[in-house]
């Protein structure tokens, strides 16, 4: 399977998945599938599903937790776990929950609450780095979570300390909980603001896989004592009309027949 | 010969990183005479984050991620509270996944930082450290207790909250004297009032109790300087009718007074209690440390007058 109908097939899947359970968060997780997809079978992240404490393993970050249950379906399929798990979504003896936590193999870290991982992120490439190790640490972020101080603090401090084993992968999906970012409080110049903090920055449309693919390539193997970021134009509920133009789309659950009918249209 | 714990911890702790690679010191732009000479010998495992409490949890969380044991270092109230969720997410709850070995130095307990107002007091830790699971949380009184702090802290793969006083200090205890693994130490055997605290309040209970001796009142003090996990103090309080707990805290919020008032409890001890400390307001008073306490109802004399008024 090439990577766009991979992608087209974790889209479907999301969506089965918040059809078992509408407390998962689809919007968020529909913007990020292609950034997902190019890092987990773009050959970008180095790991190993039956090995997960693998030394040279890429440490992935999925700092905006919530938004990734996109990753359930990918983890299951690459062998993290038995794919049969996705339909015990948020079931009293599953491992995955709307919100997704280290239990679940394939996640390092605690998420949920916002700005956490840039900062854990730095901690885990510094020690890397010293160890000379080849590994890198992504840290994914959503943007509404840019909002948060901690994740400034830890972007000073990967340029700093020319943490260039650290690539932050900013889910450009110009929505946060309530409105369009750039009313609730703006963010633009973003690419500015990254370029200002000492970053090396790549600015793409999220949703163009040969492309995204190919600029996490390129910035993993960029070595200029800078961290990186890749900046990912993204649309909010990605693949479902109805969530595409709506600012209110981070809250929206979809009903099942809502379901039915976007998988339908992706086909 | 007075001298800052925070100095002779930071003592320990060099002589830890000289022999041993994966240990990690992480500051938050404050400072110590030896933090020089740390920062000097070990570049690359000095980290100065700034001023950034968050980031100072998140960084050394992300270092013991990797296996590193990490020393976080910076003011109490500042480490404690400005960093809160950094601990209990990055910390208390990802140590669910795997150990995590990051020791937080908090310095200036209760109002040791006494000219620099509330801002700078810490009256709260105490009570919020002792919420987190799988921290445990120490109050040192004195600088002789640095060594087992500093060899518990590389034995014992969890966070730790240390809280340091601000001040250069006399000892209270010899070297050795105290068993660091038993969590307190009986430091006055007495027969009437048991005078339970903790940090810098042990020098006043044992200021009382030496004065109470003076006329005919046997007061007992013990040092409680580990408030997590709580040591095992019901065989000692049994043997005391009167219990009185003094804390540089506020008090009836979760501290040492709710430890003690919890054991007697649990224990069905047969004693009556009384506590000291901040009662539920902020200490705005100028001047040092003396002033501020007995402008706070915890100056000597009148904490002696209430054991001694005591029915």
């Amino acid at each position: 399977m090439d990577l766009l109908n991979k992608a087209k097939w974790v889209r479907k899947k999301t969506l089965e998945i918040h059809k078992l359970e509408p407390g998962t968060r689809i919007a968020s997780s529909l913007s990020c599938v292609e950034l997902l997809v190019s890092l987990f079978y773009g050959k970008i992240l180095n790991f190993d599903a039956q090995n997960l404490n693998l030394e040279e393993r890429d440490r992935f970050i999925a700092s905006k937790g919530h938004g990734t249950i996109s990753l359930y379906p990918i983890l299951a399929d690459l062998g993290f776990f038995p794919i049969d798990e996705l339909d015990n979504i948020c079931n009293e003896n599953s491992f995955l929950g709307s919100i997704p936590d280290f239990f679940i193999p394939g996640y390092e870290t605690i998420n949920g609450s916002l700005g956490h991982g840039p900062g854990v992120g730095c901690g885990i490439a510094l020690s890397l780095k010293n160890k000379n190790s080849s590994s890198n640490v992504f840290v994914l972020t959503g943007d509404g979570e840019l909002y948060e101080g901690s994740v400034w603090e830890a972007f000073m401090f990967a340029s700093h300390n020319n943490l260039d084993n650290y690539i932050v992968v900013v889910d450009r999906n110009k929505v946060s909980m309530l409105d369009y970012t750039n009313k609730v409080v703006k963010l633009e110049p973003l690419d500015e603001k990254f370029k200002s903090f000492g970053f090396e920055v790549v600015k793409i449309d999220g949703h163009n896989i040969d492309l995204t693919v190919k600029q996490l390539s390129y910035l993993k193997k960029l070595k200029t004592g800078k961290p990186k970021v890749l900046i990912a134009e993204t649309i909010k509920g990605k693949g479902v009309p109805s969530l595409e133009n709506d600012c209110l789309s981070h809250i929206r659950s979809l009903t099942p027949e809502q379901v039915d009918m976007a998988i339908e249209d992706l086909i | 010969m007075k001298k800052a714990m925070r100095d002779v911890l930071l003592s320990h702790i060099y002589n830890q990183m000289e022999t041993n690679e994966n240990v990690y010191f992480v500051s938050a732009d404050f400072g110590s005479p030896v933090i020089d000479k740390i920062k000097e010998s070990f570049k690359k495992r000095f980290v100065n984050v700034g001023i950034a409490e968050q980031n100072l949890i998140n960084v050394s969380s992300g270092l013991a991620f990797e296996g590193n044991m990490v020393y976080a270092y910076a003011i109490a109230p500042f480490i404690s509270m400005r960093a809160f969720e950094q601990l209990r997410n990055n910390l208390s709850i990802l140590s669910n996944k795997k150990s995590l070995n990051v020791n937080l130095i908090s310095v200036g307990a209760g109002v040791s930082y006494d000219l620099s107002g509330p801002s700078h007091h810490c009256l709260e830790d105490l009570s919020i450290m002792r919420v987190l699971p799988s921290f445990s949380v120490f109050s040192l009184s004195d600088y002789s207790q640095c060594l087992g702090m500093a060899q518990t802290a590389i034995s014992s793969q969890n966070p730790k909250y240390i809280r340091l006083d601000g001040k250069p200090l006399e000892n209270i205890y010899k070297e050795n004297e105290v068993d660091f693994q038993k969590g307190f130490k009986e430091v006055i055997k007495g027969e009437e009032v048991c005078i339970v605290s903790t940090g810098y309040m042990v020098r006043k209970a044992i200021k009382i109790a030496q004065s109470l001796k003076t006329k005919g009142l046997s007061a007992g003090v013990v040092d409680v300087f580990r408030l997590k996990p709580v040591p095992d103090l019901s065989s000692l309080l049994s043997k005391y009718g009167k219990i009185f707990s003094i804390e540089e805290g506020f008090i009836n919020v979760g501290g040492l007074d709710c430890l003690i008032l919890h054991t007697i409890a649990k224990n069905n001890l047969q004693c009556k209690f009384l506590n000291a400390g901040f009662d539920d307001k902020y200490a705005f008073q100028l001047g040092f440390r003396e002033n501020i306490y007995k402008k706070n109802k915890l100056g000597d004399k009148y904490l002696e007058e209430r054991i001694i008024k005591w029915k």
